[in-house]
């Protein structure tokens, strides 16, 4: 069992260990949907609900699987788990949001591929946590990876008036801001303990 | 998906579009989870890519198989299924074959579930082919994704740690750039990877083109 205190896991989901900027988890909609500020942060937001109920899931299929000894499906009922919660934000902010939904379009059903969801859940097990820590492990990545996002897409909105020569233009120079990100989130290398 | 459609014919290009033109690394940018986390030596790199292009085929070959009997409605999550045994098997063979690799990759192993590149391929190539074709196609993007790893953490540990495949290559007065093996490195070296190819591109793109276009008439 970890003996983590719930402080320095949030710590370290949140910033030391930022899933997007030293995991590279979840690079796919982080490079896709970081163009525009307003659209950011509600996948950012998204993504977090998916991954609180994911890993919630998590917690119970991973405890009920050790009981009758069948560890090998864990990944296998871990992944057809956030499938359905998937559906389920899905389903709910075609209701309450309809132009949010439409918005997001394709990126949305991605989450399920979204590997930081499947990392969240696999993390929590590797590392033992009970249920109060990972409530608040996945909370914090999932804060992170919003952060992530969000910060992205205000720089590319200001890179859009920058004059860049055309062989730089698109995923390179969005790697390259990326890795400068990165650079700066390894200041925080010391806050937390290390990994 | 009707018998009735023209297929193309199984030659070299099927396997070839997938490690050049349409590179997955390079040029399509999926699964850029794994590209980036384990390519920081190229031993890394090779066992990854080995590793996806394993479930690659397997997959692809199984959803050919089945592409008749699985309902449109849950092919998403059967393909999901199809992938996660694969990796299930990949795991425990890593796990068993060499354990410092087994650690070296960590979870990175599991995630190949959710690398966009399978799936991608189970969808629009295997689940409309026939097995020939779709064990083809997923050998070729496999060994695209490997080349682009491999060219990735070739790089990476150089740089970064002056050995290549473990090999030392500078000799002793070498000063390692630690910062190419930590995460900004592999944003960097990929970027500057893709700033190479759209350079060649650019240059080399418009001759190609009308070569073509010419041979097409």
């Amino acid at each position: 069992m970890a003996t983590e205190s719930l402080a320095t896991i949030a710590l370290n989901a949140l910033l030391v260990n930022n899933f997007v900027f030293s995991l590279f988890l979840g690079l796919c909609p982080f490079l896709g949907v970081s163009g525009r500020l307003n659209t950011s942060w509600p996948m950012g937001l998204a993504t977090m609900l998916v991954m609180f109920v994911s890993s919630v899931c998590a917690f119970a299929i991973n405890w009920l699987l050790t009981v009758v000894q069948l560890e090998f499906l864990r990944l296998i009922c871990y992944i057809a788990v956030i499938a359905s919660a998937v559906q389920l934000v899905e389903m709910s902010l075609k209701k309450f949001s309809p132009t949010l939904f439409r918005a997001l379009g394709i990126y949305l059903p991605l989450i399920t591929t979204n590997c930081a969801i499947l990392g969240v859940a696999l993390f929590q097990t590797a590392k033992e946590y009970d249920f109060v820590q990972s409530m608040v492990y996945s909370l914090a990545a999932g804060a992170g990876f919003t952060l992530a996002l969000v910060l992205m897409a205000g720089l590319r909105e200001r890179l859009e008036l920058a004059s860049v020569p055309k062989v730089a233009q698109g995923a390179a120079l969005t790697l390259m801001l990326a890795g400068t990100l990165s650079l700066a989130f390894m200041g925080f290398a010391g806050l937390g303990g290390a990994e | 998906m009707t018998p009735a459609e023209k297929l193309p014919p199984l030659d070299f290009d099927t396997f070839l579009s997938g490690v050049w033109r349409e590179n997955p690394v390079l040029v399509m940018l999926l699964g850029m989870c794994p590209t980036l986390a384990v390519t920081n030596s190229a031993i890394n790199a090779f066992a990854m890519g080995t590793a996806t292009t394993f479930v690659l085929v397997g997959s692809g070959a199984l959803v050919s198989l089945l592409r008749r009997l699985v309902p449109g409605t849950v092919r998403i999550a059967t393909y999901i299924v199809i992938i996660a045994s694969f990796v299930t098997v990949v795991d425990y063979l890593i796990q068993a074959v060499s354990l410092a690799l087994y650690a070296a990759l960590g979870a990175f192993i599991q995630l190949i579930v959710v690398n966009c590149i399978i799936l991608g391929r189970a969808e629009a190539y295997a689940s409309k082919r026939p097995l020939g074709h779709a064990i083809v196609n997923a050998a070729g993007v496999g060994t695209g994704f490997t080349l682009g790893l491999l060219l990735l953490g070739s790089v990476r540990e150089i740089l970064g740690a002056g050995t290549l495949f473990g090999l030392p290559l500078f000799g002793e007065q070498f000063q390692p750039w630690v910062v190419m093996l930590l995460p900004p490195g592999g944003f960097f070296v990929l970027g500057m990877w893709l700033l190479v190819f759209s350079w060649l591109r650019e240059h080399s793109g418009k001759p190609r083109a009308e070569a073509r276009h010419i041979h097409g008439h």
